[in-house]
């Protein structure tokens, strides 16, 4: 077990040639990190996407510096499908407490409210679009305008692969008579730290275009 | 044995190929020999690296061929060897990358009274702008292109009204006269190089970027685009000639200010705006 | 559904710590169709991936000699400016991404980690599965953009705006660039979950025993470059998006108010070189995503073939890692002239060079691995001796073009493009080749044959040092790259025809010799001698498999254990000049290692 917590450097300078080195390398189990490949796999994509918002937001900022820079609008609409964000991200909250206590059918009660709220949200941005394009900010309007249909539909389609997930998870706990536990838990904690993720992204850019 | 000898001939025959090589660069006609020197600083440790490993690893395939009543040896790793060789190369890149840093320090800093001149570039010739009378480059706006106005000037700037333009002809520069050259591109990228001056730089559609240089030599130098730009890319070529004061004095007198460009156009109105404008200063 | 491979898997993995590696629960394939097309095992992934990445660079191998043509003998095979920079753009972009990416991480990549880590498969097979096909979609689209109106894109495989969507430029104002982006934006999708797999599974689902220390360095190139992708391939996908909606939708991220042909455009206020630092900070490291592997491979051919265990494995290991940290830190230098701030250039002058530190410390290394070795010439130690020299020659000619103020007159050269071709052109083509010849036994279980294998590599080692050495000297004159017309500039020391000429037949017989090698692939794969099992005596994992070639689940009934680092060869002592990794201690008694 110890050997496990050994740091990074440590195990990078070990000389694995040495007989006493060898000795307590014979010992290992073959893994890294004491952790689930899913939750690694899940960790991996939200650096993927992660990356990927941030050189977004490097280009936004550096863009915002110039003086023809022109504001969007923040229609109210985007508060409302943000309050949803928000809801969901809480009701998350609830759904991996009930599955820790092995409730699952609140659990699967609550995933589909998460469904809703989701629904409603991609529809909410729609019409906030449908909006805007109306008042007459077109996507080639102004550089400010790119970013926000950029961000939002970058936004939107991590939701639409969140849903997929969704799926997924609500298909485990489908019948309460044939659960797997382990697996059920499992997809649900995935799916909630996947949630939580959406709303931290989603109010970072929210923030930038509201403050900028 | 012959693998060992191929090695051998790759590495001298790279070396005897560049001593004979016909093919090297013409003679430098600007004020950056420095660059030049740096790339031979760089060619004789780079070169001596390129030949110690040719040749040792030459020596290794021939006297390490393998044996199968020899062993090899049994050497994991050697700290103080390696670390040498680290401190070695360490040593090796600061000497190459210190001149490095000093030619470019003198690369990015203009000297002062240079004498400025612009060069625009669009999908496929070159045009140039003197500063005119006043010595000072009239300020532009890519909005106020048209036929009449192919540099898009600003006709309400007093200091354009002088400027000489010379709109895809040759450009002759002064002998020893420091420049600066001025780089505007109106359409994509493109790059203003002289392999004889040495200096290159890249004009970029929205910005002025900018380098500078003395010719040292008279005489007739041709332009390429060093930046593709579409198409028509290998054909962006132009010439500049260097003169002694005499000639470039007769040539210059024989270019036309944006005031002439402007009149044989029929754009008499536009005249006067900046005439008044420069009156007021 | 996904889920079942998924959690199959990771059933058994779950965060309590077991001694015993439990066995994974495999998929087994049923089916024609799940065996060989909709496969989920990661060596038949292996295999579709570098088929499919063969295929398509056989389009880049012909486009370089198309474009030699008329560098050379122009009106031989006629050609207009438009197709000749079509040709030079496809030949760039499947070289370097269809080709080298693919074939490295998902070629080598997936049919090596499992094998080399000890695991039985990937651990998201059914991910891995999809990679393939996300990546086969976009060599679809890719190649799709050879018949629609206007042909693929011309921009040069920089993609540069503005030029690369206006009409002044191949393909600019048609479906040209756009089926470019998004087949790089497909790429980088499937790249992606690719890349999920093979850090997983060099992470988590090695063998036990299997430390970090004692992973083989391929695996180390392999996960070092994955890592770096996974940091870079945002940035492309990023650049990708905005410039498909500045074409498309007309919006102004990289493009400014310009004035084409006399009209001008609707864009205002965007900024081309924020395209070109988006492009780059993904570009640089995609050299080392190309050149990673590359270097973790020959080095293990290296020390197989010397018989020696590779000299400063920890040296070698953090090189690796040093030089994949230092290459997101280096990525203006491709923009010395491009226009940035000027003062730019003393910090990425200064960070290029120290990247040059740690690389010739792996020179250092793979030469003193010959030195005191007892070297079997074989085809995959030629062409690592091969690699050495052009990788050196290649790396050295790098110093100049970082060194800053000497880039400038050597930048858009054929300086440039012979130092690049040198050092991520031929040298990774060199180890590919070479890795060929060292893991078809394994993945065949015959060898290729050897007469035609020496032919092969004495013409394409010769043939594209040939070509490249040279062309060097171009660039010392001044030749401009990217001209459709050979320039003959007035104050040329020397004419510069012959040398083209020369360079340009080099090109078509160094071409021509790889079909040799694809009609030696062919033949020996049915009628090669027998390869038995682990025929060049190695010590890594992948060639202790209970079946040659590895069948499904690569290690018979129980995973193999690992008891030592992957490069006892020799070791004072031993019976045999190498212990391979899974000998247990008790079996080599007499190794001197073991006893002190």
């Amino acid at each position: 077990m110890s050997k496990n917590k050994e740091s990074l450097i440590n195990q990078l300078t070990q000389k694995p040639w040495e007989p006493a080195q060898a000795k307590v390398d014979n010992l290992h189990e073959g893994k890294t990190f004491n952790l689930h490949v899913g939750k690694i796999g899940l960790r991996y994509i939200m650096v993927v996407s992660t990356i990927m918002f941030c050189l977004f937001i490097v280009t936004y900022g550096d863009r915002m510096v110039y003086d023809d820079w022109v504001r969007m609008p923040e229609p109210f609409l985007l508060w409302i499908n943000t309050l949803l964000l928000v809801i969901s991200s809480f009701v998350f909250i609830r759904i991996q407490l009930a599955s820790k206590k092995n409730n699952f059918e609140k659990a699967r009660r609550e995933l589909f409210f998460i469904g809703i709220l989701a629904v409603l949200f991609l529809i909410g941005q729609l019409l906030v679009w449908q909006d805007l394009v109306q008042a007459g900010y077109y996507v080639s309007g102004s550089p400010a305008n790119g970013y926000f249909y950029v961000f939002t539909t970058l936004h939107g389609f991590h939701l639409l692969g969140g849903l997929v997930y969704w799926v997924m998870t609500i298909n485990k706990v489908w019948k309460l008579e044939n659960i797997i536990i382990r697996k059920a838990k499992h997809t649900i904690e995935l799916c909630a730290i996947y949630w939580h993720f959406l709303l931290a992204v989603w109010i970072v850019l929210f923030g930038l275009m509201l403050f900028s | 044995m012959i693998v060992a000898l191929l090695v051998i001939l790759v590495t001298i025959g790279s070396v005897i190929f560049h001593m004979w090589s016909p093919w090297w660069w013409s003679e430098i006609a600007s004020n950056w020999q420095g660059m030049d020197d740096t790339i031979l600083l760089t060619f004789w440790i780079t070169g001596a690296v390129f030949v110690a490993i040719g040749l040792f690893m030459a020596y290794c395939i021939w006297k390490y061929k393998y044996n199968k009543n020899n062993k090899a040896d049994y050497e994991p790793e050697n700290s103080k060897l390696e670390w040498a060789l680290t401190i070695l190369t360490t040593i090796g890149v600061i000497a190459l990358l210190a001149p490095g840093l000093i030619v470019w320090n003198n690369f990015v800093t203009v000297p002062k009274g240079a004498y400025e001149i612009e060069v625009v570039g669009q999908q496929w010739y070159w045009m140039y702008r003197l500063p005119g009378k006043d010595g000072v480059l009239g300020t532009t706006d890519i909005k106020n292109i048209n036929d009449d106005n192919p540099f898009g000037l600003n006709t309400d700037d007093p200091h354009s009204i002088d400027d000489v333009l010379i709109d895809a002809d040759d450009l002759h520069l002064l002998k020893d006269q420091v420049v600066k050259l001025n780089l505007r591109a109106l359409d994509v990228l493109h790059d203003f190089y002289v392999p004889q001056f040495r200096a290159k730089m890249d004009m970029v559609p929205g910005m002025i970027t900018y380098y500078w240089f003395t010719p040292i030599k008279t005489g007739t130098f041709e332009i390429l685009c060093a930046e593709y730009c579409g198409t028509g890319h290998y054909s962006m070529l132009g010439y500049v000639i260097v003169d002694e004061e005499e000639d470039y004095n007769e040539w210059l007198s024989e270019q036309m200010t944006f005031e002439e460009v402007l009149a044989s156009n029929g754009k008499s109105d536009l005249i006067k705006l900046a005439l008044n404008k420069k009156n007021d200063l | 559904m996904a889920a079942d491979s998924y959690d199959d898997v990771a059933k058994n993995k779950d965060s309590i710590p077991e001694l015993e590696v439990a066995p994974q629960d495999l998929y087994h394939a049923k089916s024609f169709w799940t065996k060989y097309i909709f496969c989920q095992d990661a060596k038949v992934i292996g295999i579709q991936y570098a088929l499919t990445a063969a295929a398509i660079g056989m389009v880049g191998l012909v486009s370089s000699w198309l474009m030699r043509m008329q560098i050379a003998f122009p009106g031989v095979i006629p050609m207009d400016p438009a197709a000749y920079y079509q040709l030079v753009t496809m030949h760039g972009m499947i070289m370097v991404v269809y080709l080298l990416t693919a074939l490295f991480l998902g070629g080598f990549g997936n049919y090596l980690i499992p094998l080399m880590v000890g695991a039985r498969d990937m651990v998201f097979p059914y991910v891995n599965m999809i990679s393939f096909w996300v990546f086969f979609l976009a060599v679809v689209i890719l190649a799709a953009s050879y018949f629609v109106p206007g042909g693929p894109t011309g921009a040069g495989w920089t993609l540069y705006p503005p030029q690369a969507i206006t009409s002044g430029t191949p393909g600019g104002d048609g479906l040209g660039i756009v089926l470019m982006l998004v087949s790089l934006a497909v790429f980088v999708i499937g790249f992606t979950m690719g890349g999920l797999n093979y850090v997983i599974t060099i992470l988590q689902a090695r063998t036990r025993g299997m430390t970090l220390m004692r992973l083989p360095l391929t695996v180390w190139g392999i996960f070092t470059a994955t890592v770096l992708a996974l940091f870079a391939f945002p940035a492309l996908f990023v650049a990708g998006i905005m410039m498909t909606l500045d074409n498309m939708l007309g919006t102004s991220f990289f493009m400014p108010a310009i004035v084409e042909f006399g009209e001008r455009l609707s864009y205002d206020g965007g900024s081309p070189i924020l395209f070109q630092h988006l492009f780059w900070f993904f570009g640089h490291p995609e050299v080392y995503i190309v050149a990673l592997p590359a270097f973790g491979i020959v080095s293990d051919l290296i020390s197989v073939h010397a018989r020696k265990n590779i000299f400063g494995y920890r040296m070698m290991v953090w090189a690796i890692v040093i030089i994949g940290a230092l290459s997101f830190v280096v990525w203006a230098h491709h923009m010395y002239v491009a226009g940035m701030n000027p003062w730019f250039g003393f910090f990425f002058a200064t960070t290029t060079l120290i990247i040059a530190i740690p690389t010739a410390i792996k020179v250092y290394n793979w030469v003193l691995t010959l030195w005191r070795g007892n070297i079997k010439l074989t085809i995959p130690m030629l062409f690592s001796i091969a690699f050495i020299i052009t990788f050196v020659n290649g790396g050295l000619t790098g110093l100049f073009l970082g060194n800053v103020a000497v880039d400038v007159p050597l930048s858009d050269t054929y300086f440039v493009v012979a130092h690049f071709h040198m050092v991520m052109g031929i040298a990774p083509v060199l180890v590919i080749l070479g890795s060929i010849y060292h893991w078809f036994p394994l993945i065949t279980g015959r060898f290729l044959n050897e007469k035609l294998g020496r032919i092969h590599f004495w013409v394409t080692f010769i043939g594209s040092y040939s070509i490249y050495f040279p062309m060097h000297y171009l660039g010392f004159m001044g030749v401009t790259r990217r001209y459709f017309e050979v320039f003959e500039g007035d104050n040329f020391t020397y004419s510069i025809t012959g040398i083209n000429q020369f360079i340009t037949v080099a090109a078509l017989i160094t071409g021509a010799a790889q079909f040799v090698f694809f009609y030696n692939i062919i033949t020996s794969s049915k009628f090669g001698k027998k390869a038995g099992k682990n025929p060049w005596k190695a010590c890594s994992l992948e060639w202790q498999t209970a079946d040659v070639p590895p069948t499904h689940g690569n290690f018979g009934k129980e995973l193999p254990v690992v008891y030592r680092w992957a490069y006892d060869y020799s070791v004072p002592g031993a019976d045999q000049d190498y212990i391979t990794q899974d000998t247990p201690p008790s079996d080599v008694a007499n190794a001197r290692a073991e006893q002190t």
